[in-house]
């Protein structure tokens, strides 16, 4: 098979790296080759960060290149624009509908759009989803990340894995049964 | 089994399997997670040092004793080890010495992009670079196997890309080696000149012979597919060529020092036209070109950066990428956590008009909008012996208006011989010690000052107002920083003086404390008189929303900066009224 390319992106802190963790363990445990590039460091302080995943029968380079990605899946609003460049002419967009400012809108020296969520509907199949108010009814805001890594699932067919295996097995045991129902809702979501 | 691993974490796994009992580091992005890997099998020792010399100077003393030894650092720690890593390429090793560097091209976490290839080549140490995890692990058994064949150190460069990717790894059961047996050799491990002499010749024969050797090392690895167009490469790059020319000839190599000159000789001279594809300077293909050999290289591809499929695609195949021109957004720079205690000391500094020659941790975020809290960051310690710099050419008048910063880890790792610099030559510096309690940048590393050791023990703790007198700075105060009139009133007496003095500004880095219940305060806009001050202070949870000023509840942990910041007194603490 083609190699597939997964893209999340967001804000240092959002939880990506847990996210494509979760996401490349299960590929690995259904046969695929899998290779996957995260950002640690300075940028993880409230930066822009991307895990970067793609799997398939031989992975050579662990990076995406431009226009490279079957899948973008943002887990802040515009950081989904910021990375719309690595997306194939055909591929598409999951896009959490969750705004955090970054210092140059905060302090009102740019401005951050409001109709981020129409641009990216006019320009690629965009799937809009609000984790962040799905988070909250499971009563954890953290276990956002887990709801997209969901709807990621759902959107790139790869449902047959063992998810719930995947989540014993790399979580903290308090915290199975949560991102178990989180993945689920975001399953649901798309 | 195959497991999925970090490129640091199969380099740790590595050394585990090639039977490592000690283990040392300096943490550094992109380096910190081997050691941190590594300390989890209870059969190694592992440690922090308090710089990257001393971390290598007891690898060394290690290895000579006889037992396998590694340590680890990023590119510019380097620097700091390059004096013990020159004479230890003289006096080889006795048990395996293997040292790994993790270059930063991109400087994604990093002041600079030195390639550490340099070292090798000017250092007469054989270096190794792997391309995928899996390699990570096997290289790491190969230099031991090299170190101790050869009777030398082994350099392993690794980059950012390849530390922090993960890739598939086939483990395999710890091989079990003994210690080597240690016999007292002045001519061997004493290096004064005429010991050394004798030991210089030594060195140009052993990397005479790994030269020869290396062109029969399976590490360095020619594939024939199209003679027209090939490739001399390594590491990560090598990744790229596959993608973008999967039936091009390859010459992959594994050992980049020295290089396999007849292996190369041959490869140039089936394949038509050679392009040389590594990221930074063009090591190998100036030592290529010096061979008569005509091949493409930075004429074509940059000395900057990380390269990409992307790149190779645009530079080599002339792929218009066509791609739509990117968006113009707000960027989103690394800003300094809500609750940070850094940003109480920028804050205070502003006010006062202070200048400040900084420093390389979380606090060189100070140097951004809107804080823009420092003039300087060079190196690890430089704040301090700049600061006495300035001084010297300008006199003490001028810097009354200035500090220096350093964290308690940086300070440990190479400022406290600054400050004895100060009071040796009679200097009369303010030096401000961020102490928050870890190594907060790389990702909350225990140090001396923190009482704690790598494998989580408990030990001595470094006292450092104690260690500050010790020296002889008569003027070491301790201030919380989030007590904005102490820190003030501190910093004001402090730099109006004629005597050396430190001021340790003592909060823990508020994302230790993960147990802590979100205290957040409000903004009363009735109150508030829309003045901007607190938007001042760059904190990430005080925002303008439809007009008014908020606080993200999500994101304030309650520091109360912002209360003593605003005049009208509009910020409250939840539940306030």
């Amino acid at each position: 098979m083609e190699t597939k390319s997964i893209l999340l992106v967001g804000v240092g802190g959002q939880g990506t790296i847990l996210a494509s963790k979760l996401l490349t363990t299960g590929l690995m445990e259904a046969g695929y080759d899998v290779k996957m590039s995260e950002i640690h460091g300075m940028s993880q302080r409230g930066g822009s960060v991307s895990s970067q995943v793609r799997y398939g029968k031989q992975v050579q380079s662990p990076v995406i290149e431009l226009g490279g990605a079957d899948i973008l899946v943002s887990f802040e609003k515009m950081e989904a624009l910021r990375w719309l460049e690595y997306l194939k002419p055909q591929g598409k967009v999951v896009v959490n509908d969750f705004k955090i400012l970054p210092m140059p809108a905060l302090s009102g020296k740019e401005e951050y759009s409001e109709k981020i969520l129409e641009e990216l509907s006019s320009k690629v199949e965009t799937k809009i989803i609000d984790a962040g108010k799905e988070a909250l009814k499971l009563g954890n805001a953290k276990v956002m990340n887990v709801i997209l890594l969901g709807s990621t699932i759902k959107m790139m067919e790869l449902t047959d894995i063992d998810w719930n295996k995947i989540i014993e097995d790399n979580v903290k045991p308090g915290f199975v049964d949560i991102n178990k129902t989180a993945l689920e809702a975001g399953m649901k979501l798309v | 089994m195959k497991r999925l691993m970090l490129g640091n974490e199969a380099v740790a796994r590595g050394a585990y399997e090639s039977g490592v009992k000690v283990s040392t580091a300096y943490p550094g992005t992109p380096s910190t997670e081997i050691t941190e890997f590594i300390a989890k099998y209870e059969e190694i020792y592992a440690q922090w040092s308090p710089n990257e010399k001393v971390a290598l100077e007891v690898a060394i003393g290690s290895s000579i004793s006889g037992a396998r030894s590694i340590c680890a650092m990023k590119h510019v720690g380097l620097n700091v080890a390059a004096d013990p890593l020159f004479t230890v390429s003289y006096t080889g090793v006795n048990g395996g010495l293997v040292i790994i560097v993790a270059d930063d091209p991109g400087m994604h976490s990093s002041q600079n992009e030195q390639d550490s290839r340099y070292y090798a080549r000017s250092a007469h140490i054989p270096m190794l670079e792997p391309s995928d995890s899996q390699e990570a692990k096997d290289f790491v058994k190969e230099a031991f196997n090299i170190s101790e064949k050869y009777d030398t150190p082994v350099l392993i460069r690794l980059t950012t890309r390849l530390s922090h990717s993960q890739s598939l790894v086939k483990t395999s059961q710890p091989d079990e080696v003994a210690l080597k047996e240690y016999n007292k050799d002045a001519t061997k491990y004493v290096m004064m000149p005429g010991m050394a002499i004798k030991r210089h010749v030594v060195v140009e024969n052993r990397m005479n012979q790994i030269t020869e050797d290396a062109s029969k090392f399976v590490l360095n690895d020619a594939s024939y597919d199209d003679l027209e167009v090939g490739f001399i490469t390594s590491g990560i790059p090598y990744q790229y060529v596959k993608e973008v020319f999967p039936n091009a000839s390859v010459l992959k190599l594994g050992m980049v020092n020295p290089l396999p000159k007849s292996l190369i000789q041959d490869f140039c001279s089936k394949v038509k036209k050679v392009y040389i594809i590594e990221e930074l300077e063009p090591i190998f293909e100036e030592q290529i070109k010096s061979w008569g050999i005509e091949v493409i290289g930075k004429d074509l591809l940059t000395v900057q950066g990380e390269y990409s499929a992307n790149l190779l695609k645009e530079k080599i195949k002339n792929e218009d990428l066509n791609l739509a021109a990117a968006e113009t957004l707000p960027g989103r720079p690394p800003v300094l956590c809500a609750g940070c205690p850094h940003r109480s000391i920028y804050y205070r500094l502003n006010k006062l008009g202070k200048h400040a020659t900084g420093d390389i941790g979380c606090y060189t975020l100070g140097a951004i909008e809107p804080l823009k809290g420092l003039d300087t960051c060079i190196d690890m310690g430089a704040s301090i012996p700049m600061l006495h710099g300035i001084e010297k050419a300008r006199g003490r008048e001028y810097t009354k208006d200035w500090v220096a910063i350093i964290g308690d880890s940086t300070f440990v790792h190479s400022g406290i011989t600054g400050l004895i610099d100060i009071v040796y030559n009679k200097g009369c510096s303010t030096v401000m010690i961020l102490d928050n309690s870890t190594t907060g940048m790389t990702g909350h590393q225990d140090n001396p000052a923190t009482g704690v050791t790598l494998k989580g023990e408990k030990t001595k703790q470094l006292d450092l107002p104690l260690l500050c007198k010790s020296v002889g700075i008569n003027r070491v105060r301790v201030v919380d920083p989030f007590k904005y009139k102490d820190l003030e009133n501190a910093i004001t007496e402090e730099t109006s003086i004629e005597e050396p003095s430190v001021i340790i500004a003592k909060a823990p880095c508020q994302l230790l404390d993960k147990h802590s219940v979100p205290k957040q305060n409000y903004i009363d806009v009735e109150k508030c008189k829309d003045c901007g001050m607190c938007l001042k202070l760059g904190c990430p949870a005080i925002k303008k929303s439809h007009g008014i000023m908020v606080i993200d509840d999500t994101l304030c942990v309650g520091c109360n900066l912002c209360i003593g910041v605003c005049k009208f007194q509009a910020i409250k603490k939840a539940g306030v009224q």
